[in-house]
């Protein structure tokens, strides 16, 4: 039974790896750009299809169509940036998180409409899990795992140690203060759609690695996403991680608990349920994150 | 040889305005205090100062140049510093972070300027690593002025620095404007610590209902009776 | 080709499309009552269209072994328990997301209709699951097919005249005007004491039920319904652009919006039959596609709709032009 839970706590690490690094992103463009995006989880499908797309054209591996992917994501979302979100800066945040919903509708549907609806995978055969002490997985789980704390260290690296990295934390924490001490806005928020987009591509290729391609891959997960955000507390990267982890292992956990303790009933389909009670329960008891982020 | 002056300023927030014809000069290397009662315009000037409110009529110019509606950061490029009265760290940084924020509008090597600052208010020195949100008022204060410094401005602007200080905090910081405006600083600043304020002032305004009352050296505003009646002491 | 296109404009006239497009206008009516009256940002709005729907279809459905239902009521008491059944769902969740701040407000919405549907997708017990629910009664079961839509689009007609005159009033009395200075002044007016929760929960209850009724009405003309029907995208997504568009605030821009989104949706569809097979999801994604486009063009350079509201609330109307 002990290794039945550990095992769930696994998938909910790989489930959480890569809803940080949607939440990260979000996070930071919540706490910059003072907006909840609602188009992230698309762009996490887009770098998906980016990285399907490069392997079908040059016959690369996943690897190597990683960081064309990364690169195409965040030339979209620059784009978007241009010709949507900057023109409404000055807007209620509500105003930016309608339009951003319009640029999912166009990011999904543009992905539906050059690779339809049918599921795809980006290797196909299945390949068999590591094992040891009785636990289970796979390689490509693995590499998630990997991947995500790579990235993340190498976030941290930036944002510690970088003049930029040390803007943007500043521009989330007090966006006025930032102008006025000189800091130049629009350079961080460059940045922030660049680490953004960035993170979020290379959450979507591990997404479509563990599970499969489809046009809803990222629609699917932004709730989580978002809960993940409110619970490690807006504009807090380092947050959103925790919250990603808690989001996840409760997801993975309250799913598979009661086949764990021998139900034959289980609450798989109400994953999304766990997830959302978890998030309504912070924002009203402790609506700035765990750790403690903006309002 | 007048550093800043701003002309006849009428503005506000939005509908009704606060400022009716203010006017303001700041010498080089004085220490000028606005003071007034309560809803007078003494922070909505400043903030007017600096484009965080709406301005409807008036000039400012500053070393010479026009600057009339130049928002904070393109006056801090032009080392017109503002230190507003609150929020007014980055609370998730450490000190030394702050300070390095400060510095984002140069591009050459401040880490003698960041030593100054550190022997100007050696607190600060002591908690460089510490994070601004978890430091006292007073301390944060300190952040708040030695971020300004950062880019040597010839012109600081205070929102009332003291405002919610502890009298031994409030001591000091008079101090230490005084021990910076001795380097050759101008100090602009709004205050509701008239006494005080006045006391280690050049000169100050007296502002009423948006508009100058009395203006005058420091000292001899102080000793005015009908100033003092108005709001001083007592 | 021309004639064929003139075809499709022909029948956006159709009663068949113009019941739909009422029955969406009642739905963004609910909305406007909502994020035009109180600013409350729901994107849950499929979660009471559906609540609406399968109320009513349970209630008014004959036995059948694969879901709840049998008690076979007439039409109007299912579209009453519509009602009320999305009211007090709204009067639950309300008193729990009250507080929130109006994008926080947005995100747990989307949350709850995701419960909603997750429940009505599992629970084969209560409406047998995916497959969804049949043979829902129509009010005018007895005419011709072409007859039926005209007297269905006639009821929605008469139900969305009443409603919106209701909802006008409302608006105009001292309750609407108490809900408009809300959403202008938030924080003078949490001054004047809690009953802003109280205000906001009532406009969240009543607009609420409004869209229950909506997805009540829905169920009795569609003749079926499943939870696929009210996927985000039409079941809220839709009813957000149809306000944008239209303008929300008062009811005539969630009318007008619902029905020349409606009209767009029906004619491109009506195109994209006219070529094709292999294209059709290409084509069907470029409508989505469409649709964002106008939400984003109308935030950009109409952000208050094609027929905001006007600044004179208080029933004196200015002479300007």
């Amino acid at each position: 039974m002990l290794t039945d839970i550990l095992q769930l706590l696994i998938y909910g690490v790989i489930l959480g790896s890569v809803i940080a690094l949607g939440a990260i992103g979000v996070s930071l463009i919540f706490g910059i750009l003072r907006f909840a995006h609602f188009a992230h989880g698309d762009l996490m499908t887009a770098g998906a299809y980016f990285a399907l797309f490069f392997m079908t054209a040059t016959g690369a591996s996943i690897w190597l169509a990683f960081p064309f992917a990364v690169l195409a994501a965040i030339a979209v979302a620059l784009a978007f940036d241009r010709i949507v979100y900057r023109r409404l800066r000055r807007t209620r945040p509500v105003i930016l998180l309608i339009a951003s919903i319009g640029v999912a509708f166009i990011l999904r549907n543009a992905v539906l409409a050059v690779w339809g609806p049918d599921i795809t995978v980006y290797e196909s055969g299945i390949k068999p899990p590591i094992r040891f002490a009785g636990l289970r997985i796979k390689e490509d789980q693995l590499a998630i795992i990997i991947g995500a704390v790579v990235l993340v260290v190498l976030l941290s690296l930036f944002l510690q140690r970088t003049r930029m990295g040390k803007a943007m934390r500043a521009m989330a924490d007090d966006p006025d203060l930032a102008r006025i001490t000189g800091i130049d806005t629009d350079r961080v928020i460059l940045w922030t759609w660049v680490i953004g987009a960035g993170l979020a591509a290379a959450g979507g290729v591990f997404l479509a690695l563990d599970t499969r391609l489809q046009p809803t891959l990222g629609w699917d997960i932004l709730l989580a996403i978002f809960a993940a955000t409110i619970l490690g507390g807006i504009g807090k990267p380092y947050g959103a991680i925790v919250g990603a982890m808690v989001v996840g292992i409760s997801a993975e956990l309250g799913a598979g608990l009661p086949g764990v303790f021998g139900a034959d009933w289980s609450l798989t389909a109400y994953k999304p349920a766990i997830t959302f009670a978890l998030m309504i329960a912070m924002l009203l008891w402790r609506p700035q994150g765990l750790i403690g982020g903006r309002t | 040889m007048t550093l800043l002056m701003a002309e006849d300023l009428r503005g506000g927030y939005g509908g009704a305005d606060i400022l009716n014809g203010t006017t303001l000069r700041v010498g080089e290397g004085e220490i000028v205090v606005i003071v007034g009662p309560n809803g007078a315009g003494k922070s909505t000037a400043m903030k007017a100062l600096v484009g965080l409110v709406t301005l409807r009529g008036g000039r400012i110019t500053f070393g010479g140049e026009d600057v009339t509606g130049l928002r904070a950061d393109q006056l801090a490029a032009r080392r017109l510093c503002y230190v507003p009265q609150e929020k007014n760290v980055f609370p998730s940084l450490t000190v030394q972070e702050n300070l390095e924020m400060g510095a984002f509008l140069r591009h050459d090597d401040f880490s003698a300027r960041m030593d100054q600052i550190f022997e100007l208010f050696p607190v600060l020195k002591e908690r460089r690593k510490q994070a601004a949100g978890t430091m006292s008022g007073g301390q944060r204060q300190m952040v708040a002025i030695g971020r300004a410094l950062m880019l040597e401005p010839r012109l600081l602007l205070l929102d009332e620095p003291t405002a919610g200080l502890s009298p031994k905090f409030t001591e000091m910081i008079f101090a230490k404007i005084v021990e910076i405006n001795a380097t050759g600083v101008a100090v602009l600043m709004v205050e509701q610590n008239a006494r005080d304020a006045l006391a280690i002032a050049h000169r100050g305004y007296v502002l009423v209902l948006g508009q100058n009352r009395f203006e005058d050296s420091g000292p001899a505003l102080a000793a005015n009776p009908e100033v003092a009646h108005m709001f001083l002491g007592g | 080709m021309l004639e064929l296109v003139g075809t499709s404009l022909v029948y956006l006239l159709d009663p068949f499309v113009l019941a739909f497009a009422g029955i969406y206008a009642i739905m963004a009516l609910g909305l406007n009552v909502q994020w035009g009256y109180t600013g409350q940002f729901n994107i849950g709005v499929a979660g009471f269209f559906a609540a609406g729907a399968y109320t009513s279809a349970i209630l008014t459905t004959a036995a059948a072994d694969n879901h709840l239902g049998g008690f076979a009521l007439p039409i109007i008491v299912g579209l009453a328990g519509a009602v009320v059944v999305s009211g007090l769902l709204a009067l639950l969740i309300g008193l729990i997301t009250i507080r929130l701040r109006e994008d926080y407000l947005a995100i747990a919405s989307i949350g709850l209709a995701e419960i909603i549907r997750l429940t009505l997708k599992n629970e084969d017990w209560l409406s047998n699951g995916t497959r969804g629910v049949f043979a829902i009664p129509h009010p005018f079961q007895g005419m011709d097919a072409s007859s039926r839509n005209l007297a269905f689009f006639l009821l929605v007609a008469a139900v969305l005249i009443v409603l919106y005159l209701l909802l006008e009033r409302a608006r105009r009395a001292p309750w609407g005007r108490v809900l408009r200075a809300l959403r202008e002044r938030e924080t003078a007016a949490q001054a004047a004491g809690k009953n802003v929760d109280r205000f906001r929960l009532e406009a969240f209850v009543l607009g609420s039920a409004v869209m229950g009724l909506g997805g009540g009405l829905y169920a009795h003309f569609a003749g079926f319904i499943s939870p696929e029907v009210f996927e985000p995208m039409f079941g809220t997504f839709i009813i957000w652009v149809m306000l944008i568009v239209g303008g929300a605030g008062n009811g005539k821009g969630a009318i007008l919006g619902a029905f020349l989104i409606w009209w767009l949706y029906t004619f491109t569809t009506g195109l994209i039959t006219l070529a094709p097979v292999k294209y059709a999801t290409q084509l069907g994604a470029l409508r989505v596609m469409l649709i964002g486009a106008v939400l984003i063009a109308i935030l950009l350079w109409r952000p208050d709709g094609l027929l905001p509201e006007s600044r004179d609330v208080g029933g004196e109307k200015k002479r300007k032009e």
